[in-house]
Order: structure tokens, then sequence, then C-alpha cells
């Protein structure tokens, strides 16, 4: 299984490598975000500072789905899909594989716009601990939820529209929680309860590991 | 077993649906009788006390057929007991569900704006139900967009299982965010308080029998409606095609419909040959 994962997740960020779409376009789109919401709050330092953590997750969030959809359109052209099916790999391994490397690549965007969020709104980054501890949870879940929704709204071949529908409010409790620690770490919300936070995303992440782990076998069984 | 289950059902359908629809009716009319009239009005709320005999027993129905959806998927994806039915029974449901969701949250919000001054609050509950609401419109528009019955049935399972069991994240996480700042400033008047008076506590006992049955009777019928569709689905294209090549003229004579049903597969170009050869 972590054999097969390995393989999957190489291939994906490979392929990532080469075609440049999360650095050309992802990661762009993402700045672009952080910068309405400047326009939006109409450049207020005191607020824009104060909603930075909710800003910069709500930017994960948007990328994550931008994310997801790539890596499930790379494996719809070509027949991919039916390639990996032939292949004979565990599903099991091709879910943590695949969610490995969406995982890897939400968590090099979370850099850019963490320096983002630094830049444009003078974001102190506070507790660094706390906050890379935040972004690998969070990250985690995100990815394993997003897997299984994506594997399961490319399928019907609507997944622009279907994805993001079936996605967000799934990983509403990320948004709050990875929020509300980020808070705590950057001393805009109250101090101290980060650890409570973080423990959500951890119960978040097992869930969807878990979820999709069990689940990617009778998914991908059939096209 | 599931098709024992469907059998036995088709055969006592016709009768016992009918008696629960009845049924559903003449409680929903108690109800709505002894809940305008012969219930007392509340010593706080006035006559919007009369809401707790809708709007609980609604979220409770909505509950319910969440629950019984993400019951049916699992039994769905259990690969012994697995069967159109359970796909079919949790589609149904998910769609009351959905409904009544809605209905939920809309009589919270009339219930919510005389008594707490809003449309809305980010409680807790109204959070979690809000984003359920959302969670199984995925499911049904997973449905509708998958066109194989299989995979629609495999997915739509998975998504509901997921949705389900972000249920009680997403209820954790809000109840710490809403509670973690400021004092539970929302409470339901009348809900947990021992001094319910009697007449008001038979009838909302009443009034969730009541809504409970109206839920059973539309997951019978829209059952119902769904083996029919799967019906019309499978046969319908047989019948189109048959009526097809009566109006291309395959119909007649002798063996007319076996030529037709031979060349039918090569697509509809075919059809206008024999009119224009004849």
């Amino acid at each position: 299984m972590w054999h097969d994962a390995a393989l999957v997740a190489g291939k994906d960020l490979r392929i990532e490598l080469r075609s440049r779409v999360g650095a050309q376009q992802v990661a762009p789109f993402a700045l672009v975000v952080l910068v309405l919401f400047a326009f939006a709050f109409d450049a207020d330092h005191a607020l824009l500072l104060k909603a930075a953590p909710g800003l910069f997750w709500v930017a994960v969030l948007f990328a994550a789905v931008l994310s997801i959809q790539r890596s499930f359109a790379v494996e719809s052209a070509d027949g991919g899909r039916d390639r990996l099916r032939l292949s004979g790999m565990d599903p099991a391994g091709i879910f943590l594989g695949k969610a490995g490397a969406v995982a890897v690549q939400l968590l090099v965007l979370q850099l850019v716009l963490a320096a983002g969020v630094a830049i444009l709104y003078s974001s102190r980054l506070g507790d660094a601990a706390v906050l890379v501890a935040t972004c690998l949870v969070a990250t985690v879940g995100l990815a394993a939820a997003g897997t299984i929704y994506g594997v399961v709204a490319t399928a019907v071949g609507a997944s622009e529209t279907l994805l993001p529908l079936l996605l967000m409010p799934v990983v509403a409790p990320v948004l709050l929680c990875a929020t509300k620690a980020w808070q705590a770490a950057l001393g805009t919300g109250a101090t101290g309860d980060a650890l409570g936070w973080l423990r959500f995303l951890g119960v978040f992440a097992v869930v969807y590991v878990a979820a999709g782990v069990l689940a990617f076998g009778p998914l991908v069984e059939e096209g | 077993m599931a098709r024992g289950v469907a059998t036995r059902l088709s055969r006592v359908e016709p009768v016992a649906v009918r008696a629960v629809g009845a049924l559903a009716l003449a409680s929903l009319a108690a109800t709505v009788v002894l809940g305008l009239w012969f219930t007392p009005e509340d010593q706080v709320m006035g006559n919007l006390v009369r809401l707790l005999y809708v709007h609980p027993p609604v979220a409770w129905v909505a509950y319910l057929a969440f629950g019984v959806t993400a019951a049916c998927s699992i039994a769905y994806l259990w690969p012994r007991t697995r069967s159109p039915f359970w796909d079919r029974l949790g589609a149904a449901s998910a769609e009351i569900g959905v409904v009544f969701c809605a209905l939920t949250l809309a009589t919270g919000s009339i219930w919510g704006r005389p008594t707490w001054g809003v449309w809305w609050t980010w409680d807790a509950r109204l959070t979690t139900t809000a984003l359920l609401l959302a969670l199984f419109a995925g499911y049904l528009a997973i449905r509708r967009v998958t066109v194989d019955p299989a995979a629609r049935a495999k997915r739509s399972a998975v998504v509901a299982l997921v949705a389900f069991a972000d249920v009680p994240i997403v209820h954790m996480s809000v109840l710490w965010w809403r509670t973690l700042h400021q004092p539970p400033t929302v409470f339901r008047p009348g809900f947990g308080d021992p001094t319910l008076a009697t007449p008001m506590a038979w009838t909302l006992l009443l009034a969730f029998c009541a809504f409970t049955l109206a839920y059973v009777w539309l997951l019978a019928h829209r059952y119902r409606v769904a083996v029919l569709e799967a019906r019309m689905e499978g046969e319908g294209l047989e019948l189109a095609l048959a009526e097809r090549r009566a109006e291309a003229g395959y119909g007649e004579g002798p063996g007319g419909i076996e030529g037709g049903a031979g060349s039918g597969g090569d697509g509809p170009g075919q059809a206008p040959v024999p009119v224009g050869a004849r």
C-alpha cells in the first residue's frame, strides 16, 4: 500500500513539477484572492490584520479545489483512470498517493500564501510551531476529503461545478478550526486554546484518511 | 434479504401505505386543531409558542431522514446486503430530508425573528443544520448528474456517509466556536422545561408522531416512484425505439420488428431509409 502510494504521489508531483500548473496558475490565483480581500475590506489595516487567519484559509480552500480538480483532470485525460485500475495497485495506496501529492502541493502553496499574508497584510507570523502544526494537520484533512470527493465528482464529468458544492460544506470545520488555531498563534483571537482546535483538525484528518482508504476501492472499481 | 424485504413491501404496499397516509393526514389535522385552539398561550412568547408543534417535529424528521439515508448507504456498500432497494430508499429519504431540513431552517427563522429579534444567529445547532442542508444538497446533485445506476448508487452512498460522518465534527467544532468566547445567549424557551403544560406536551407528542407518519408515507411513495423511474429507464428506451420503428414503417409485415431490432443498433441514420424506399 505504502509503496503504491509513493509511486502515485511521485507520478503526480512529477507531472506538477513539469507542467507547472500549480506554480503558474494556482499559486498566483491564491495571491490574487488575497489582494481581492484587501479590496473588499477597503485595505483597512486593522481589519485585515484581524481577519488575516480566516482570509488565509479561505484562499487555501479555493486553491485546494483547483488543485484537486487538476489532480483528477490529469487522470481523466487519455484514459489514465482505467490505466490506474489496470495497474493492479492497491486502491488505498492510490488514494494515499493522490491525497499525499495534493497535500504536498497545498503545503507549498501555504508557504507562498503565508508570505503573502505577512507582506500584504503586514501580519506578524507569531507562534511558528502552532502555525506549522496547523498547516500540516489541516492539509492532511483537506487533501483526504478533497481526494474522496475529487474521484466522485470528476467521474461524472461535472466536476467544475460539483466539486466545490460537495467539498466546501464538508471542509467547513477545517476552515473554522484552522482559522481559530491561527488566530491563537497570531494573537488576534483568544490565545492558549490552539491545541484544542488542533485536536479537532486531527480528528477530521483521521476520519477522512480512514474514510478514503476504505471507500476508494469501491469508487475506482468502476469508471 | 433486501430483495425479500422489497417483495414483501410491494405486496403489502397499497393497503399499508394508504393506511399510513390516512393516519398521517388525520394526526396532522388533529395537531393543527390542538395546536391552534386547544393548547394555551405561552406566558412569555404568547401565540408564538404554537410553532413548537411544527418546528421541532420537522427538524426531527429531517434528522431521521438523513439517518435513514446513512443507514441505507451502509447497507448498500456492504457487499452482502447490496441491492438497488437500499439505494432507492436512501435516495428517497434524502430528498425528503432536504425538504424538511429547509423547512426546519425556514420555520426556525420565522420563530427566531420575533423571539430573538434576528432571522439568523450563528448558534451551533443552526449552523450545523444549515451545513447539513448543503451536504445533502450535494448528495442530490451527484445523483442527478450520474447516469449509470450502479455507479450512481455507489458514489452517492459514499457521499452520504462522508457527509454524515461530518455532522458530529461540524457540530462539535461549531459548538466550541460559539461557546468559547461568549456565554450561550440562545436557548429555546419551552424546551426541556419541566413545567411544560400537559396539553402542550401531548400535542407536541402527537405532532412528532404525525410528522413521522407523514415522512413514512412520503418515503413509501418516493420509493415507489424511484422503482417506476428505474423501470422507465430500462423499458423506456425499448418503447421509444419500438414507436420510432413503427413510425418509420418497420412495424408492418411479418418479421418487420426483427429487422428493425437488427438494424436499430446502427443508429438513427437508418430510420429514414425505409421511408424513402417505399
